[in-house]
C-alpha cells in the first residue's frame, strides 16, 4: 500500500498522481497494487462525497485520473488479473428520456465499488429491459430518468418486468433529476435514492 | 375586482409587481411554467405543437384562458421551434419527431461543443470562433462557415478583399448561406406569432412574464460550449480559463437581455440555473467560478431597469447566503427543490419568492396532496407579501384537476 499515492489521487492531484504511478511502474512496482491503491483513493472519495465535502465535479475528477491510472496500468495485467465481483446491476434511462450524466456517475461509482455493471443506455425501451434483464440476470435494476415523462416510462418497465415473472427475484432502485419519494411509491419501486453514493450504499444493503 | 381586460391586465400586473417589491398584494399571484402542458391539455402532441403554430394558439389559449395565471408566456419562441429546428439541422437538441417520440418534451443534447483548446480562440474572439467554429457544430446546415476565413481580414481593397469573397462562391458556403435565408423565414415567422399572441393577450388582460433571456455566465459556457463535464472538469485543469471565458460571456449575456427586452418592451428576463446547484460544485468553486459573474450580471441589470426572474433549478438551499446579495426588491428567486422555507427566512426581507409545488405531487398526487402543499406554502413563504405561487418547475405532463386546485386554492386561501 502505497500512502502518498492513495492521498494524491483522493485530493485529486491529477498531474502529480499520474506522474507517481508512471514512476513507480518504471520502478517495477506490481500494477495490481496500483489498481487497489486506486480502489483505497476511490473509498476516501465516495466517502468524501457522502460527508459532503465532494461533489459531483470531484468524483467526475476522480474518474478521470482513475482512467489515467488504468491507461497506465492495464497493458501491463494478464487477463487472469480481474478481481471478483461482487454481485451484478443492470442500469438505463427509461424509454423517452435521453439524459445520462447521473446515469453514468452512478455506473462508475457501482463498478468502482466492485459491482459487475451492465450499462444499457438511454431511452431504453420497455422490452429491452425485459430482455437484458433475462439475460444478465442482476440483482439490482437501476431505472435513471431526469423528466417527468420518466415517472410513467419507469411504472410501466416495472409492470412488465412483474408480467414477465422477473421482480421478485429483483431489487429495483430509482434515481434522477425529479424522482423522489413519492415517486418511488407512483411506479413501485423498491427505493429512491438520491445520488451516486446512494445506489453504492442500497448495493451494498442488497448484494453486499 | 376590475371587469373590462385593460382593467385586469393592471390589476394582475400591480399584482406580481407588489409581489416582487416585498409587498401584500390583494392576494397571492400565480404565474406558471406551462411548458409542453398546453398541449397534452388541448389533445395535441408536443410534436403536433412544436411544428403546428395554430394548434400551439389554440392550445396555449385555452389553457391560458381556462386557468387565468396572473402571467403568462408566450409559447412561440420556445414551441414552435420544429421547422426552424429542422432548416438548420439543430444539433444541440433532440426534440418529438426529430429522435423522440411525438408525446415526449425535447430534450439537451450534451457535448463538447467547443473543445478544452479551443478557450484560446473564444477569448480572442467569440463571434469569430461561434460564426466559424461553433456554429457549424451546433447548426448541421451551417457547416460550410468552417471553410470561411476570419471576416476581420476583409479590411479593404487591397487587404483581404480581392480574395477574401472568393469562399462565397464555393458551394459549401453557399449552402450554408441558402440554409440561413430559409432560416430567416422560419425565425421571422416565430417572431409574428410571438408578438401577436402577446398582443391579444394583452387585449383579453393577460401580462406577460419574461420579455427576454438570459443565464449565468458559467452556464452558458458549461451547457451549451464545454458541456457539463467539460466545465466541472475545467474547473481542475484550466481554472484561469474558464473564469476568463465567464468574463467574457458576462457583457454578452447582459446585452442579450437588454436587446431582447427593448423588442419586447417587457422588463423582466428569465434566468434559469444549472450548474452552480448543490452537488454540482462545492461552496468554494460556486464563490470562484460561478457566482461572481452571475451576481454583476444581476445586478447590472437590475441597475438598467429590468427584473431578474431567477429560477434557481435543482437543490439550492446551501446557496441562500450567498445568493442574498443583490439589491432589494428588485428580482423574483423561483426555487425547485431548494428548501423554500428556509429561503423564507434568508431571503424573505429582501428578495420575491416564487415557487415550489413539486411536480411530483402535481403528475402522481391527489388534489388533498395539492391543497396540503400549497396551504403550507401560503401560510409559510407568503406570510407578509413578496411571494408568487408556482409548480416547481415546467410541469408538462401534471394532472389537469391538480393545476387547477393549485389555482383554485390560491386564489381563495391566498388572499391577504
Amino acid at each position: 500500500m502505497n500512502e502518498t499515492l492513495i492521498n494524491l489521487m483522493a485530493d485529486l492531484q491529477e498531474e502529480e498522481t499520474l506522474s507517481l504511478v508512471n514512476t513507480l511502474i518504471q520502478e517495477g512496482a506490481n500494477p495490481l497494487d496500483i489498481l487497489s491503491d486506486a480502489r483505497s483513493a476511490m473509498e476516501i472519495v465516495g466517502k468524501r462525497f457522502e460527508t459532503a465535502e465532494y461533489f459531483i465535479p470531484d468524483l467526475m475528477m476522480a474518474g478521470e485520473i482513475l482512467k489515467g491510472i488504468s491507461d497506465i496500468v492495464k497493458p501491463l495485467l494478464q487477463s487472469s488479473d480481474t478481481s471478483a465481483k461482487k454481485g451484478k446491476v443492470l442500469i438505463g434511462t427509461v424509454a423517452g428520456d435521453i439524459h445520462d450524466i447521473g446515469k453514468d456517475i452512478v455506473t462508475f461509482m457501482l463498478d468502482v465499488s466492485g459491482y459487475d455493471v451492465l450499462d444499457i443506455g438511454i431511452d431504453v425501451p420497455i422490452q429491452v429491459f425485459v430482455d437484458k434483464i433475462k439475460e444478465f440476470q442482476p440483482s439490482v435494476v437501476g431505472l435513471s430518468g431526469f423528466l417527468t415523462l420518466a415517472f410513467d416510462s419507469m411504472k410501466k418497465t416495472v409492470e412488465a418486468l412483474e408480467k414477465a415473472g422477473l421482480r421478485d427475484n429483483l431489487k429495483i432502485m430509482i434515481g434522477g433529476g425529479q424522482m423522489d419519494d413519492e415517486v418511488r411509491k407512483y411506479v413501485r419501486a423498491d427505493a429512491y435514492g438520491k445520488d451516486a453514493v446512494a445506489a453504492v450504499n442500497l448495493c451494498k444493503q442488497w448484494i453486499g | 375586482m376590475g371587469s373590462t381586460p385593460e382593467e385586469l391586465y393592471r390589476e394582475r400586473e400591480k399584482r406580481v409587481l407588489d409581489a416582487i417589491a416585498l409587498k401584500k398584494p390583494d392576494r397571492i399571484p400565480i404565474t406558471p411554467h406551462f411548458s409542453f402542458f398546453p398541449a397534452k391539455y388541448s389533445g395535441f402532441t408536443p410534436e403536433e405543437v412544436m411544428y403546428d403554430p395554430e394548434k400551439l394558439w389554440k392550445a396555449q389559449w385555452k389553457t391560458l384562458t381556462e386557468f387565468e395565471p396572473d402571467m403568462d408566456n408566450s409559447p412561440f419562441g420556445l414551441r414552435f421551434l420544429g421547422p426552424l429546428l429542422e432548416t438548420l439541422d439543430f444539433r444541440q437538441l433532440k426534440w418529438p419527431g426529430h429522435g423522440l417520440s411525438p408525446d415526449v418534451s425535447y430534450q439537451f443534447v450534451e457535448g463538447e461543443y467547443m473543445k478544452a483548446d479551443e478557450y484560446d480562440a473564444f477569448l480572442s474572439d467569440p463571434t469569430d470562433f461561434m460564426v466559424r467554429v461553433y456554429w457549424p457544430r451546433i447548426f448541421g446546415s451551417l457547416k460550410g462557415f468552417e471553410k470561411l476565413p476570419p471576416l476581420r481580414d476583409i479590411i479593404t481593397y487591397s487587404i483581404g478583399t480581392a480574395f477574401g469573397f472568393g469562399v462565397f462562391g464555393s458551394p459549401e458556403v453557399t449552402a450554408a448561406l441558402d440554409a440561413l435565408k430559409k432560416a430567416g423565414e422560419k425565425s421571422l415567422q416565430i417572431s409574428q406569432y410571438s408578438r401577436l399572441f402577446a398582443e391579444k393577450a394583452r387585449e383579453a388582460g393577460f401580462p406577460m412574464q419574461y420579455g427576454g433571456y438570459s443565464q449565468a455566465p458559467f452556464d452558458t459556457l458549461g451547457d451549451y460550449f464545454r458541456g457539463t463535464k467539460g466545465a466541472m472538469l475545467d474547473m481542475y485543469r484550466r481554472p484561469e480559463k474558464i473564469i476568463q471565458a465567464c468574463e467574457k460571456l458576462l457583457p454578452i449575456m447582459f446585452e442579450v437581455a437588454v436587446n431582447a427586452s427593448k423588442v419586447s418592451g417587457n422588463p423582466r428576463i428569465f434566468m434559469p440555473i444549472h450548474k452552480g446547484i448543490d452537488g454540482f460544485m462545492s461552496e468554494e468553486q460556486f464563490k470562484k467560478f460561478f457566482w461572481p459573474t452571475l451576481q454583476a450580471l444581476i445586478v447590472a441589470l437590475i441597475n438598467e431597469g429590468l427584473i431578474p426572474c431567477v429560477l434557481w433549478e435543482g437543490n439550492c438551499t446551501s446557496r441562500l447566503d450567498f445568493i442574498k446579495d443583490i439589491p432589494e426588491g428588485k428580482a423574483i428567486y423561483a426555487f425547485e427543490a431548494t428548501d423554500i422555507f428556509k429561503a423564507k427566512e434568508v431571503l424573505g426581507h429582501k428578495i420575491c419568492i416564487r415557487g415550489n409545488m413539486p411536480l411530483s405531487l402535481l403528475v402522481t398526487g391527489s388534489p388533498d396532496d395539492i391543497r396540503g402543499y400549497c396551504k403550507k406554502l401560503i401560510d409559510i413563504v407568503g406570510k407578509d407579501g413578496g411571494y408568487i405561487m408556482d409548480s416547481a418547475a415546467g410541469f408538462d405532463d401534471a394532472k389537469p384537476e391538480n393545476v387547477r386546485t393549485m389555482f383554485d386554492y390560491t386564489r381563495e386561501y391566498g388572499v391577504y
